[in-house]
């Protein structure tokens, strides 16, 4: 049996990690935070942070990679005819499992792309990122093997599934404008879009690269199903490789191209964008990969999927984008100083919620 | 919800899994267990709504030494037949 097309054979999550891999550390060379090429947790943390979501000011920029893989896969979908408006599948609790994972994420500081990412550029910390991502994926496999299920969803009218990709260009349209219409009481401009002056917030490659970059990433991750945590939810779940080829070829095309751009540092102290506390980097992990495993998928693959059409995945984005809020508003994002106050309480907190969702949403009945 | 459309249909030589609707990796976990319990000769169907789906489910019977045929119909809906 033969699968069509090259991008949905084997060889499609290895192309696509391979040009991750090169891609990323490029961002990183021509702006981007250290080790922090493509982030869709900092990402979207960022987002938020530009749309007044939350007012950590060192962390606020519409980033145009985001915005590109919406819109790649959205484009992709369309020209291959996979684009399929759907929704209805536990939405609510797709929405807080949004939000948990950004809240995990951001313990640890990176969602799992940049956990690999990290990792390629010499951050010892990642190892302990990871290590609570398979441990968390683990758990989300237990439950799916136990029927875990958010039910079906239905097909949708053709315009729902535009929502995304067209909030996308909204954010386009925003970066590129930048309004400061908003004014304080002496006068002085105030947004409704901020910027950070300073900080990884102010650190990115210019528009156009990073746009490209995620459009690239979008159409490939679209046709090969790429997915960070799928990888290794197969392995496990399946002992499948499929998918794990391609975090292989991400972390190993990442080291080279980092090496070659003079960017690998090996270490535990003083990494970009880390701290050194092992405990909740892992723990952070757990939630993150419980997270994104109950919800089907990694963030990026979330960000793909809501290109597709699939509007329970949207739900989950502007979950993440909430996360993020709380993270910033509650004091629970790490930052390179360490964890913040609250940060191992929201970790507890969500894994709570989200083994309470693994016990109790049995949708799928195994046997008639 | 979703129970409305029977999630599995069984017969003494085929079984229909209904997999649409469903989220990744669920489509891929009815169909592991359906070639698990089924008997020689069997045959069975998979229906699923996604591109993703088909081919998560096909490279799982092609793992497995399954011969898998997929068709789209009219709706939109996958009908992959399994054979051993």
């Amino acid at each position: 049996m033969k699968l069509k097309g090259f991008l949905t054979s084997r060889w499609g999550p290895i192309i696509t990690g391979l040009v991750v891999g090169v891609l990323a550390p490029i961002l990183v060379f021509a702006g981007n935070p250290g080790n922090m090429g493509v982030c869709v947790a900092c990402f979207t943390r960022d987002i938020a942070g530009a749309l007044g979501l939350h007012r950590a000011g060192v962390v606020q920029y519409i980033r145009p990679e985001i915005i590109g893989i919406v819109i790649g896969s959205f484009g992709s979908a369309l020209a291959f005819r996979e684009f399929r408006p759907r929704t209805g599948s536990g939405t609510i609790v797709r929405f807080f499992l949004g939000m948990f994972a950004m809240i995990g994420a951001l313990v640890f500081l990176g969602c799992p792309w940049r956990a690999y990412l990290r990792l390629a550029g010499g951050d010892g910390n990642a190892l302990f990122g990871i290590l609570g991502l398979a441990a968390g994926i683990a758990v989300g496999v237990f439950f799916l093997n136990r029927g875990f299920s958010l039910g079906r969803s239905r097909p949708a009218p053709k315009a729902m599934g535009w929502v995304m990709p067209v909030l996308m260009v909204v954010l386009l349209i925003l970066l590129l404008a930048a309004p400061l219409f908003g004014r304080d009481a002496e006068g002085k401009a105030v947004g409704p879009i901020f910027f950070s002056a300073e900080g990884p917030g102010s650190q990115a490659a210019p528009i156009i690269l990073a746009l490209a970059v995620g459009l690239v990433i979008g159409v490939l991750a679209q046709r090969s199903r790429f997915c960070t945590v799928g990888a290794i939810r197969d392995l496990m779940l399946t002992k499948s490789f499929h998918l794990f080829n391609g975090i292989v070829a991400l972390i190993v095309a990442a080291f080279v191209t980092n090496l070659i751009l003079g960017q690998f540092h090996a270490g535990f102290s003083g990494q970009p964008v880390a701290h050194t506390n092992q405990l909740w980097n892992t723990l952070g992990m757990v939630l993150a990969g419980l997270a994104f495993t109950l919800a089907g998928g990694c963030p990026g693959r979330q960000l793909i999927m809501s290109g597709e059409g699939d509007g329970d995945s949207g739900i989950f984005v502007l979950g993440m984008l909430a996360g993020a809020f709380v993270a910033h508003t509650f004091s629970t994002a790490s930052s390179a100083k360490g964890v913040a106050a609250f940060g191992p309480w929201a970790v507890i907190v969500g894994l709570v919620i989200c083994i309470a969702i693994g016990l109790t949403m049995r949708e799928r009945a195994l046997k008639p | 919800m979703g129970n409305e459309v029977p999630t599995e249909s069984t017969t003494a030589d085929h079984v229909t899994v209904d997999a649409r609707g469903l989220s990744c990796p669920e489509p891929v976990i009815m169909t592991m267990e359906a070639m698990k319990s089924a008997g020689a000769g069997t045959s069975i169907e998979i229906l699923v709504d996604t591109a993703t789906s088909r081919n998560n489910v096909m490279l799982a019977a092609d793992n497995r030494s399954w011969q898998c045929e997929a068709t789209e119909d009219a709706e939109g809906t996958f009908h992959m037949m399994l054979k051993k």
